[in-house]
């Protein structure tokens, strides 16, 4: 039992336990802090995994701008808390069931049916290196130049796309 | 590395040349003919490019038998490209130089182009005097066709492409025999001539199933259609394999090569033009089935059961045939049927093991037969000219007689009108008779030896087909050229020009010399030597003056005893044969092929039309269309519409039951419509159900 | 020193309390953060298996799923409050004109 394994098992159970806080929290509000609570769990798996840029990006884009967001929303409608309904109410079981077997599944693929467990990763020992960064913008304008590109247009779409739909139409009811 | 070196030295490349030329000189007829044949030059044109074509062939042939002497006789085979490879099958497109090959080669595209050449005289001739001028191109390109296929036959290094050339050659024999589909041999409105094309189509059909009988065994028990490797495992099987496919090999050489029983075909072939009968129904074609005896010979060779059944063949059909050609008083049938007595010399010679002698004889024959033939065409158009200048004179009673110019009791006394012909002819006649010095003297004479040597039945037959044939032909010489005219077209014969003559006269110098090839003198045994190197255990035999001697003298005195009752009182006009009153009876069946024709008729084609007829008026017509169709099919419908589909059942069964579905298929729809439950989760529910059983499914599987 | 399996199942397990919060939330802001925990598992699996076969090509893929996370988060949200503004609810279980 090393070190690296019992950071691990902590993070992974920390991750479970925010996500599951996520499913089941009655007010969204909290729904939201939890899932923050986690992508910052996943960053640091990032940064266990060699991959500080991703983990920045995480932060930064995820817990930061994008669940900000998400609680502006939420606040703004005033969407906390729904009344409960009762329509499809097996809906809960079946879900659940399904989730029990594809989970069951996995760990058994991954397990118990001897797919060969991989590599042990070791953590990146250049992980926070400068060259590391330079490589992987070397990669990214490079070899991935046009599919960097698309995705500022798709970003500018996105961006165009937010504004159209709630814009409101002069003239119109508020 | 020997191998290469001789491969790449001497002409082999010009292999597969034998067929590309008479190709290019066909493609070109074919596709500019019909712009020459506008030209004023055009017919001129045409025959010498076909005959240019064939002759290219013949210079190839003879570089190849040059490269090959060169090489000491050994195989060349020179590959084209793939033809059928499937599983241990590997057939190519492969021609196979060797001494057999190339004899055969030559034989046929030496011949081939001087009756090419004789052809643009005679052709020019014959499309006038049948006053269709655009046949001319046609009668080429299926000559140089003729060539192409023969070529395939004899260069062919497999059985299958063999076979190809054979059905290639049949192919032409049934176009040429019916080039004057229309018209009788008289130039009468008739299907005669498309008649006897269809006899001989149909009788090689039946030769062709037995040669693919033979194949079909070959490829089961044999594995291969190459015929060094075919021969090869021969060697290790059983004989009655080997006697099953020699003996339908047997059935193929009766057809192509007109033996008993298949050999009624031949004399009908004469329909077509001379030049095609010289080529291909005496000289070539014919002895395709020779060729594949020899050529198969290391088969043959293994069963001496099956060798001695084909030279018995052989031996019945030359006396046979020979029997019959004395009674006919068609010119060219009297030489179909020596034909197919030679034809039955060869085939006893190749049964016997005596592959030279039966090749020696093929060679020899190929030229007399074809200068008899060509002479037969000069003599028949020589009466043609003679038969148009009387009309042009105003013997108008002449235009209602049907004139057959054919006919040798039209004709007598041609030597004076036609000299060249006259003598050309009577070189052939000597050569084929067998008369020393000439050509078939030599060949026949082997072939006798040989007979004499292992099959004493096989050569007193042909040892009296020998005796007939000196006679018929004695008789056709007498007939002919001697004593008075007994038509007046006979008497204004005109002799033909030296587009004719020039190639006949080649010809009559091979016949004179064609002994040369093989003289049975040591030292002179060249064919022997050649096909030596191809075929095992040839023995070159020295002259028996014994066998010789009683030869000659028979026909000798065959031609004696002609002389005697055809040459010293010649024929009158309208007089009936003057072996008629002697011979009675006998006479009569020799007249009539024996009934031969009239007993496949009867015992064949009658029968075949009974079987047809029933089929048609009672199996088909009463059985099939008025009972099967009428009464039951008809019947049982109208039984059920008034029967079992009437009102209560049509309400009450069909309708309920398709009422029935249309209310399962409403049932269905308005269950299923709630899964259509209009919740998005719900609908992803179902997506996360496929994921999970796919999933389980790959784990599982 | 964690074998690549282990965030293979940690990334299973967080995809599938993910795909629950789809089909059991009726807050469509909730389901919109279930799908975001989504892709965060797959981007999770996917660093693991970049690390694993010690390449980039892994994570400059995540780097583009984040992008069009962010992209498809700002087309979303806009979408929700237009949906909001027009029915003045934003309970999923309200939207099933889609209904047989």
């Amino acid at each position: 039992m090393n070190i690296d394994l019992i950071l691990f098992i902590i993070l992974a159970l920390v991750a479970i336990a925010t996500a599951l806080g996520m499913l089941l929290s009655r007010n969204a509000v909290y729904s939201a802090l939890f899932l923050v609570l986690n992508f910052a769990t996943v960053a640091v798996f990032y940064l266990l995994l060699g991959a500080p840029f991703i983990a920045m990006a995480q932060i930064t884009v995820y817990a930061g701008a994008i669940m900000v967001l998400f609680l502006f929303v939420i606040m703004l409608l005033g969407a906390e808390q729904l009344a409960p309904s009762k329509v499809i109410p097996a809906q809960k079981w079946v879900a659940g069931g399904l989730a029990f077997i594809l989970v069951a599944e996995t760990v058994y693929l991954l397990t118990v049916r001897g797919v060969p467990a991989g590599n042990i990763l070791q953590p990146a020992e250049s992980a926070n290196s400068l060259g590391f960064l330079q490589q992987m913008g070397m990669m990214l304008f490079n070899e991935y130049l046009l599919p960097f590109e698309i995705t500022s247009i798709l970003l500018l779409v996105a961006m165009v796309g937010a504004i159209v739909l709630t814009k409101q139409e002069k003239g119109g009811q508020k | 590395m020997l191998f290469s070196e001789t491969t790449s030295s001497g002409f082999f490349f010009l292999a597969p040349w034998i067929v590309f030329f008479p190709l290019i000189g066909l493609l070109t007829n074919l596709i500019f003919g019909g712009w020459f044949m506008k030209q004023p030059w055009g017919e001129k044109a045409i025959g010498w490019i076909a005959s240019a074509a064939s002759g290219a062939a013949f210079v190839a042939s003879v570089l190849l038998a040059y490269s090959l002497s060169l090489n000491h006789g050994e195989v060349v085979r020179w590959t084209l490209g793939q033809w059928i490879h499937i599983g241990e099958l590997e057939l190519d497109w492969t021609f196979r130089v060797d001494t057999l090959s190339t004899t055969m080669m030559l034989v046929v595209s030496g011949v081939g182009t001087l009756i090419h050449i004789y052809a643009i005289g005679y052709m020019h001739e014959d499309v006038r005097f049948k006053s269709d001028l655009g046949r001319y191109q046609r009668f080429f390109v299926f000559f140089n066709l003729f060539i192409i296929a023969m070529m395939i036959l004899v260069g062919g290094d497999s059985y299958m492409m063999l076979f190809v050339g054979w059905e290639g050659v049949g192919l032409c024999s049934f176009l040429l025999i019916g080039f004057w589909y229309d018209m009788d041999t008289l130039a009468r409105p008739s299907w005669a001539n498309s008649n006897a094309a269809k006899k001989a189509f149909i009788t090689n059909r039946i030769g062709d199933f037995g040669f693919l009988i033979a194949g079909f065994i070959m490829f089961w028990y044999l594995k291969s259609f190459q015929f060094d490797q075919a021969f090869e495992a021969a060697k290790s099987m059983p004989p009655e394999i080997i006697v099953a496919i020699t003996l339908f090999m047997l059935i193929g050489v009766a057809g192509k090569s007109s033996q008993i029983p298949l050999y009624v075909w031949l004399p009908d072939a004469m329909a077509g033009p001379t030049p095609v009968s010289a080529l291909i129904h005496a000289a070539t074609m014919v002895t395709a089935g020779v060729y594949l005896v020899a050529r198969s010979a290391p088969l043959y060779t293994l069963v001496p059961q099956a060798q001695y059944i084909v030279a018995m063949t052989g031996a019945v059909t030359a006396l046979f045939a020979a029997t019959i050609a004395v009674g006919q008083y068609d010119i060219k049938k009297v030489l179909a049927y020596s034909t197919i007595s030679q034809l039955g010399f060869m085939v006893a010679a190749v049964g016997m093991g005596a592959f030279v002698a039966g090749m020696f004889h093929l060679a020899t024959h190929a030229f007399f037969k074809a200068l008899l033939f060509l002479s037969a065409g000069s003599v028949i158009l020589g009466l043609e000219r003679g038969h148009h200048h009387l009309a042009h004179h105003g013997h108008g009673d002449h235009h209602e007689e049907v004139f057959d110019p054919g006919d040798m009791r039209n004709m007598g006394g041609l030597r004076k009108t036609m000299p060249v012909t006259f003598w050309l002819y009577m070189i052939g006649t000597l050569a084929l008779a067998g008369i020393f010095p000439f050509a078939g003297f030599w060949s026949k004479d082997e072939i006798l030896l040989d007979a004499s040597l292992h099959y004493p039945t096989v050569y007193i037959l042909l040892t009296i087909a020998a005796f007939f044939t000196a006679f018929y032909m004695g008789r056709q010489i007498w007939m002919v050229f001697f004593g008075q005219p007994r038509h007046e077209a006979a008497a204004h014969a005109e002799e033909s020009p030296l587009i004719i003559t020039a190639p006949l006269m080649v010809l009559a110098a091979l016949s004179v010399l064609g002994g040369l090839l093989n003289l049975p003198f040591e030292g002179f045994h060249n064919l022997t030597h050649w096909l030596g190197y191809t075929l095992e255990e040839v023995e070159g035999l020295p002259l028996n003056l014994q066998v010789a001697g009683i030869s000659t003298i028979l026909a000798l005195i065959a031609i004696a005893i002609s002389w005697f009752i055809y040459g010293r009182n010649p024929l009158k006009k309208g007089q009936a044969d003057p072996l008629k009153k002697p011979l009675g009876l006998i006479f009569t069946g020799m007249e009539n092929k024996w009934f031969v024709d009239e007993g496949y008729w009867a015992v064949f084609v009658d029968r075949y039309i009974d079987i047809s007829r029933f089929l048609a008026d009672v199996i088909d017509w009463k059985f099939w269309h008025d009972f099967v169709h009428d009464k039951v099919i008809a019947g049982t419908y109208n039984w059920l519409a008034n029967i079992a589909l009437n009102d209560y059942a049509d309400q009450k069964g069909i309708n309920a039951f398709f009422d029935g579905w249309g209310k399962v298929t409403q049932w269905l729809s308005a269950t299923t419509r709630k899964v259509q439950n209009g919740f998005v989760r719900s609908y992803a529910l179902s997506i996360m159900l496929g994921v999970v059983l796919i999933l389980g499914y790959l784990l599982l599987k | 020193m964690v074998p690549v399996n282990f965030y293979i199942i940690l990334s299973a397990i967080l995809f599938t309390i993910g795909a629950m919060g789809v089909l059991v939330r009726r807050n469509p802001l909730i389901i919109f953060m279930s799908i975001e925990l989504m892709l965060n598992s797959a981007n999770l699996a996917m660093v693991a298996f970049s690390s694993a076969i010690k390449s980039f090509s892994g994570q400059i893929f995540v780097f583009f799923v984040i992008a069009v996370a962010a992209a498809e988060v700002g087309v979303g949200l806009a979408l929700i409050v237009q949906i909001f503004k027009s029915r003045h609810s934003i309970n999923v279980d309200e939207m099933n004109n889609l209904k047989g």
